[in-house]
């Protein structure tokens, strides 16, 4: 135990500094860290989805399936509607499948490679692993204190690295309330009949381009299942990470809610700074059954690119939501600070009647990032109801672009939205956009919009830092009064850690 | 403690410069409150402005000092840490920040460039209790979000709370009484009054004679094309209010 208890230590100071250093530099989750690397052979074609299906020891059918995408993918066409501009993305040059050399699993803190540990400590974010990865008690409570008296609540974290998932815990409590969280690698094999009926059932394998990519050569992601009537016992959390050079990541991710069900899921995102474009081309499934309740967070800090937008991030995803049961509620809240550009949709098929979706979105461009990101509420249950909350606040030279689309069906008798869009400029190079499509087939639906845009006034900047605020404290003050009503959404641990990432995303984005 | 000689400012740049303060020199000692009267353009709020480092307003020869250190060139915030506060005349809304989160972050800014310890949580709500109670603000209007929906009468007395907070040690209140009926008039310089010491002086900008009633001034100054064209005691204001400003003056402004 004493050894445990050094080891807490040493994280619990790292983690403070690189709170600390976080503060100072503007991006400070640029790093990369030093493993050896397995790679599938660059360029993609099938016997590099079947190297792919066979280091994850995958079945015949699930390669089958696999196979069945690359089909499809392979008569499709890259879409170029979104307002964002990229540099052409030479799928035969990427690499599709890296693993950290060591392996799978690891069964203790003991086994995890002490450069999986920096990297997380040079992030800060394991002031809430410290309590996973340790195992101790007391490491929760003091990452709770240094993270300003946030609650320590229970997080259980589901650790991607590169492609493989190296932590995993407080599973046995999560046995015990009968959910299943997982990589999707190990539910393909330990559970093939729920991933069997539920993958792609969402969002189909030819759904679009990237998201057909993803079906052919998803590399690793995460599973949860949770069971009739259960409550999930803490929030889940999965850390996506990006590190090695070249690899596009195709994370896969499928969360079942089962009837009367609960789960609240955390997604939160850093990657180190690199040269070269990264693909990220991810989906995320989620299917809510009758009365269930999905709560899906996200908080998204990956490199943008140099001050010329050079070798950031593409964060191409489709995330989308299936209300599949009646009563049953799905909530999408996202903080998007990074990526070089952002083009994603976290969206809800209101199937069943008297169900709910909701978006609460933060989206900040900086520098010469583009973000075109929305949300899309399908109404086909009678009475559902959705109610869209986006925040964009575009700095520097970047372009962002809100684009929804709220479409009321036949049958979705009295269905309700009320959308709110605003929008905040900082400086005067910078653009932002509001693209709402309103579809509908029904007399009775009440559909509300409201869209504002504004301008950070220097008679508020003057204001604040006449009662002693310096400029980016300023800035800062009343980003985050605009973008209030979305953060109150988002568990209290992680509105610390975005509220602080909006600081940094914005700095010197003044003067 | 606050020195102004021949200070000369102007706002704009190149053709769209306007000089507006032309040879300005007062000085408000310590522990003393100053009235700046004076008729529309005359450069009172601009004088305020150029105090507290407002961007577009140049200072283009002359001198303030505040116990003897130079304001002119600090940054606003510096000069908030050094003690210089305005009560805005216009003062701003600031959407989804609440007024106590405002000002306890404006406060341990100030104290943090001071290089002091930060107020706790419970001191600074019991002072903001206290405050509020003074000023006839209740705990609601401190949590909403600072001036939004304010009435014009909420928003002054929002300024006096501030200040009253935040203890400065030079005040500097543009057009205080503007928007306030005389039961918040008589609360506000109840406040202000409350704040005179021996280490603090004021500036108290205004046109009428009516908030000298309340906060009796120990000098009167009269502004016209940005330089004060007469000094006096209290009864210069009175004079004022009687006479005009041509009487004062002895022309049309």
């Amino acid at each position: 135990m004493a050894d445990d208890v050094k080891v807490k230590e040493g994280i619990d100071k790292g983690t403070v500094a690189a709170a600390k250093a976080l503060q100072s530099e503007n991006y400070s989750a640029g790093f990369k860290t030093d493993i050896e690397t397995e790679y599938a052979p660059k360029g993609l074609n099938e016997d590099v989805i079947a190297f792919i299906s066979d280091k994850k020891g995958e079945p015949q059918w699930m390669l089958d399936w696999r196979l069945k995408a690359f089909e499809r993918w392979k008569t499709m066409t890259e879409p170029g509607w979104a307002k964002v501009q990229y540099e052409k993305i030479g799928y035969q040059d990427l690499y599709y499948y890296a693993a950290p050399k060591q392996g799978a699993k690891y069964e203790s803190i003991d086994d995890v490679p002490q450069e999986i540990l920096d990297t997380y400590e040079k992030l800060g974010i394991p002031l809430r692993e410290a309590e996973v990865l340790l195992g101790v008690e007391g490491a929760s409570e003091t990452a709770a204190e240094a993270r300003g008296g946030a609650t320590s609540s229970k997080v259980a974290v589901d650790a991607v690295f590169d492609s493989v998932s190296v932590a995993t815990t407080f599973r046995k409590e999560l046995e015990k309330a009968g959910v299943i969280f997982m990589s999707i690698s190990e539910a393909i094999r330990e559970h093939p009949e729920l991933v069997k009926k539920y993958l792609g059932s969402v969002v189909p394998q030819s759904d679009n381009f990237f998201a057909t990519l993803n079906s052919a050569v998803f590399s690793d992601g995460t599973f949860v299942y949770v069971p009739e009537g259960v409550r999930c016992p803490m929030e889940l959390s999965t850390y996506f990470r990006m590190n090695a050079e070249n690899t596009g990541q195709f994370e896969r991710t499928l969360i079942v809610a089962d009837k009367g069900s609960y789960v609240s899921y955390l997604e939160g995102c850093t990657a180190p700074m690199r040269d070269e474009n990264q693909l990220h081309a991810a989906v995320v499934e989620l299917v809510a059954l009758e009365d269930a309740e999905i709560k899906y967070s996200t908080v998204q800090n990956w490199w943008p690119g140099d001050e010329n937008g050079k070798g950031g991030i593409y964060n191409f995803v489709t995330k989308r939501g299936d209300c599949r049961g009646a009563r049953s509620k799905i909530s999408w809240t996202q903080v998007e600070t990074g990526s070089a550009v952002t083009w994603k949709y976290p969206s809800c098929i209101l199937r069943g009647d008297d169900s709910s979706g909701e978006f609460y979105s933060i989206a900040v461009t900086n520098g010469r990032q583009m973000a075109d990101t929305g949300t899309k509420m399908i109404h086909l249950g009678k009475r559902t109801r959705s109610r869209i909350i986006s925040k964009g606040i575009s700095a520097g030279r970047s372009d962002n672009t809100y684009r929804g689309l709220v479409s009321v069906h036949k049958k979705a008798e009295k269905a309700r939205n009320f959308t709110q869009c605003d929008s905040l400029l900082i400086g005067g190079d910078c653009g932002a956009h509001t693209v709402p499509y309103v579809e509908n087939r029904r007399a009775d639906a009440q559909l509300e919009h409201e869209a504002t845009t504004t301008k950070l006034s220097d008679d508020q900047l003057f204001y604040a830092r006449q009662r002693g605020l310096d400029e980016e404290a300023a800035v800062a003050l009343l980003v985050n009064g605009f973008v209030r009503d979305v953060m109150q959404h988002l568990p209290m641990e992680f509105a610390v850690e975005a509220q602080k990432l909006l600081e940094v995303s914005l700095e010197g984005s003044v003067g | 403690m606050l020195k102004i000689e021949n200070l000369t400012a102007r706002i704009g740049e190149g053709d769209e410069a306007k000089s507006i303060i032309n040879g300005l020199t007062l000085e408000v000692p310590a522990g003393e409150v100053h009235a700046v009267m004076g008729p529309n353009g005359a450069g009172k709020s601009t004088l305020a402005y150029v105090l507290t480092g407002r961007d577009g307003y140049e200072v283009d020869g002359g001198s303030a000092t505040l116990s003897g250190e130079d304001l002119l060139n600090m940054d606003p915030e510096e000069r908030a840490a050094k003690g210089v506060f305005l009560s805005f005349q216009y003062p701003v809304e600031i959407p989804g920040v609440p007024v106590m989160t405002f000002v306890r972050a404006a406060m341990n800014a100030q104290r943090k460039a001071r290089g002091e310890e930060e107020i706790s949580a419970p001191d600074f709500i019991k002072k903001a209790r206290e405050v509020g109670e003074k000023l006839k603000i209740d705990a609601e209007m401190l949590k909403r979000p600072v001036n939004v929906g304010f009435s014009g009468g909420e928003k002054k007395r929002l300024e006096i709370f501030q200040m009253m907070m935040l203890e400065p040690r030079f005040a500097i209140l543009d057009e205080t009484d503007s928007g306030l009926d005389i039961d918040a008039l008589k609360t506000v310089s109840d406040g202000v009054n409350a704040l005179r010491s021996p280490g603090r002086g004021m500036l108290v900008i205004t046109h009428y004679q009516r908030l000298l009633d309340h906060i009796r001034p120990d000098k009167v100054h009269v502004f016209a094309k940005g330089r004060v064209v007469k000094s006096g005691g209290p009864e210069l204001a009175e004079q004022l209010e009687r006479e005009g400003y041509d009487g004062i003056l002895g022309e049309p402004v």
